[in-house]
C-alpha cells in the first residue's frame, strides 16, 4: 500500500463530498415531504389514496434501489421526452425511494401517538389539518427522530450507486482516481473513510437534536 | 340545554346504549353512576359526538346535533370536555396547553388568549406553573390543567368524563374543589364519576345507569336515602 501516489489527488476525491451531500440532503428533504403526504393518505379515509400510497410504498420497496436509479436516468428519453442530468436522476430516484420507507416511519410514529391526544384536540373543536400539524406529528416526529436519522445515514451510503450513472461523487472519483493511478486499493479506503466520518457525524447530529427534543420530557 | 331523545349506540353488536332520554337544564349539574360497562362513559362521549350515536336524537341548545349537514367541529367548541387520562398535550407548555385552542380555533389574539389563559390557571390555582411542560405536574395539577384547557374556549356545557378515577387518593379533592367551585358559577355540568360523596354533595340530580339503559335518575338527598330501583338499590349497598 503507497497512500503518497494518491496525495495529490485527495482534494480531487475530497470535492465529491459536496456532490455526495447535495445528492443526500435535497433527496432526504424530497423523500421527507413526500413521505410526511404518503403517510397522511395511508391513515387517511380516502379508500384511493391508501390503496395508492400502499402500491407506491410496495413497489419502491420491492425493486432494487440501483435499477429505479437506471430506469429513471436510461429510460428518461422514453418516459419524459427528454434526457434528464445524471444529477437531477439521482436525486429524483434517491427521494421517491426514501419518500417510501420514510412514509412508513411516519405512519408508524402517528398511530403510536396516544388516542386520547387525538380525541383532546377533537373535542376542543380543533380542525383535522390544525390537529394533525400542531399535536399529533410534533409528537410523532420526536418519537421518530431515531429511525428517521437511520434512514437518513443509509440515504448517504447507498448514494454512492450514483456512480453507475456517472455522478462524480465521492465514489465516483475514487474509482478515476484508482484506474488513473493502475492502483485501487489506497483511493477506494480513502474514499470509505470520508463515508464512515460523514455518517459519524450525522450520527452525532442526531444524538445532538434528539436530546434538544427531549426538553419537554 | 340539552335534551336526548331515544339515543342508541352500538359498537358490532354489541348495544352499549339503549333508549337513553334526558334533559339537562342550563346551570344543571348531574351526576351519571352506574357499575362499570353501564355505557355512562359512551353516553356522554355521545354528547360531543366523539361517538357517533347509531340512532335517536341529541339536541344542545338550539341546534339538533345529531342532524347530517351539523359540523361537529362547531359542537365541541361549544362544549367543554375533560378526560380520565387528562390527554395534556405533552409538547406545549402548560399556559400554551390552555390557548391553544382559542388561537387556532377561535383566532383569539395572542395577547387576549393569554390573559385569558393565565386567569383561568390562576383560577384553578396553577398560576406558577404556566411555563411548565405537563410532565412536571402532578395528576392532579395536570387535571386542573385540563379543567382550565376545556374553560378556554368559554363552553356553555362542560362534560367529565371519571376526571379523578385515574388520580392518587390524596390528588382527588383538589379536583374535586376545582370543580364546586365551577358548579357554583352556574355552568352546566355532566359528570360521570365513582365519587358519591361528590356527588351527594354537588349534584343537583343523579342519573344512575345500568346494562345501557338509564334506569332512574333523582335528586341525590332521594336517590341516595331511597333509590327507588332495585338495581340502584344494590349498587349504592356496593359501593357506600
Amino acid at each position: 500500500m503507497n497512500f503518497e501516489q494518491i496525495v495529490p489527488s485527495m482534494p480531487y476525491i475530497l470535492q465529491g463530498i459536496w456532490v455526495t451531500l447535495q445528492i443526500v440532503l435535497i433527496a432526504g428533504l424530497l423523500g421527507f415531504a413526500i413521505g410526511i403526504i404518503l403517510s397522511l393518505f395511508k391513515i387517511g379515509r380516502i379508500p384511493f389514496l391508501r390503496w395508492f400510497a400502499d402500491g407506491y410504498t410496495s413497489i419502491f420497496r420491492g425493486t432494487p434501489l440501483v435499477l429505479q436509479l437506471m430506469i429513471i436516468y436510461y429510460a428518461s428519453p422514453q418516459l419524459f421526452g427528454v434526457q434528464i442530468e445524471a444529477y437531477t436522476a439521482a436525486i429524483l430516484s434517491f427521494g421517491l425511494n426514501s419518500a417510501a420507507y420514510i412514509s412508513e416511519i411516519i405512519r408508524a410514529g402517528i398511530q403510536a401517538v396516544d388516542k386520547g391526544q387525538r380525541e383532546a384536540a377533537m373535542a376542543l373543536g380543533v380542525p383535522y389539518n390544525k390537529m394533525m400539524k400542531d399535536v399529533i406529528l410534533p409528537q410523532a416526529l420526536k418519537n421518530i427522530l431515531p429511525a428517521l436519522m437511520n434512514e437518513f445515514i443509509t440515504l448517504t451510503k447507498e448514494s454512492a450507486i450514483v456512480t453507475v450513472i456517472g455522478v462524480t461523487d465521492i465514489m465516483r472519483r475514487a474509482y478515476i482516481v484508482g484506474s488513473d493511478k493502475f492502483s485501487f486499493l489506497e483511493p477506494l479506503l480513502f474514499a470509505g473513510m470520508i463515508y464512515y466520518l460523514m455518517v459519524l457525524v450525522l450520527t452525532f447530529a442526531g444524538k445532538w437534536v434528539e436530546g434538544r427534543m427531549r426538553k419537554s420530557d | 340545554m340539552i335534551k336526548v331523545e331515544g339515543l342508541y349506540k352500538s359498537f358490532g353488536q354489541l348495544e352499549v346504549l339503549k333508549d337513553i332520554n334526558a334533559e339537562i337544564k342550563e346551570g344543571e349539574v348531574v351526576v351519571v353512576i352506574g357499575p362499570s360497562g353501564s355505557g355512562k362513559s359512551t353516553f356522554l362521549r355521545c354528547l360531543n359526538l366523539l361517538e357517533e350515536p347509531t340512532s335517536g336524537k341529541i339536541v344542545i341548545g338550539q341546534d339538533e346535533v345529531t342532524g347530517k349537514k351539523f359540523n361537529p367541529q362547531k359542537l365541541r367548541s361549544e362544549v367543554g370536555m375533560v378526560f380520565q387520562h387528562f390527554h395534556l398535550f405533552p409538547h406545549m407548555t402548560v399556559l400554551e396547553n390552555v390557548t391553544y385552542a382559542p388561537l387556532k380555533v377561535k383566532g383569539v389574539q395572542k395577547q387576549e388568549a393569554d390573559r385569558l389563559g393565565r386567569e383561568l390557571l390562576a383560577k384553578v390555582g396553577l398560576s406558577e406553573k404556566a411555563d411548565e411542560y405537563p410532565n412536571r405536574l402532578s395528576g392532579g395539577q395536570k387535571q386542573r390543567v385540563a379543567i382550565a384547557r376545556a374553560l378556554a374556549m368559554q363552553p356553555n356545557v362542560m362534560l367529565f368524563d371519571e376526571p379523578t378515577s385515574a388520580l392518587d387518593p390524596e390528588m382527588v379533592k383538589e379536583v374535586l374543589d376545582v370543580m364546586k367551585s365551577l358548579a357554583k358559577t352556574g355552568m352546566t355540568m355532566m359528570i360521570v364519576t365513582h365519587e358519591m360523596g361528590f356527588a351527594r354533595e354537588v349534584a343537583d340530580r343523579v342519573i344512575f345507569m345500568d346494562e345501557g339503559m338509564l334506569v332512574e335518575q333523582a335528586d341525590p338527598t332521594s336517590f341516595f336515602s331511597s333509590p327507588s330501583s332495585e338495581r340502584a338499590h344494590n349498587f349504592l349497598q356496593k359501593v357506600l
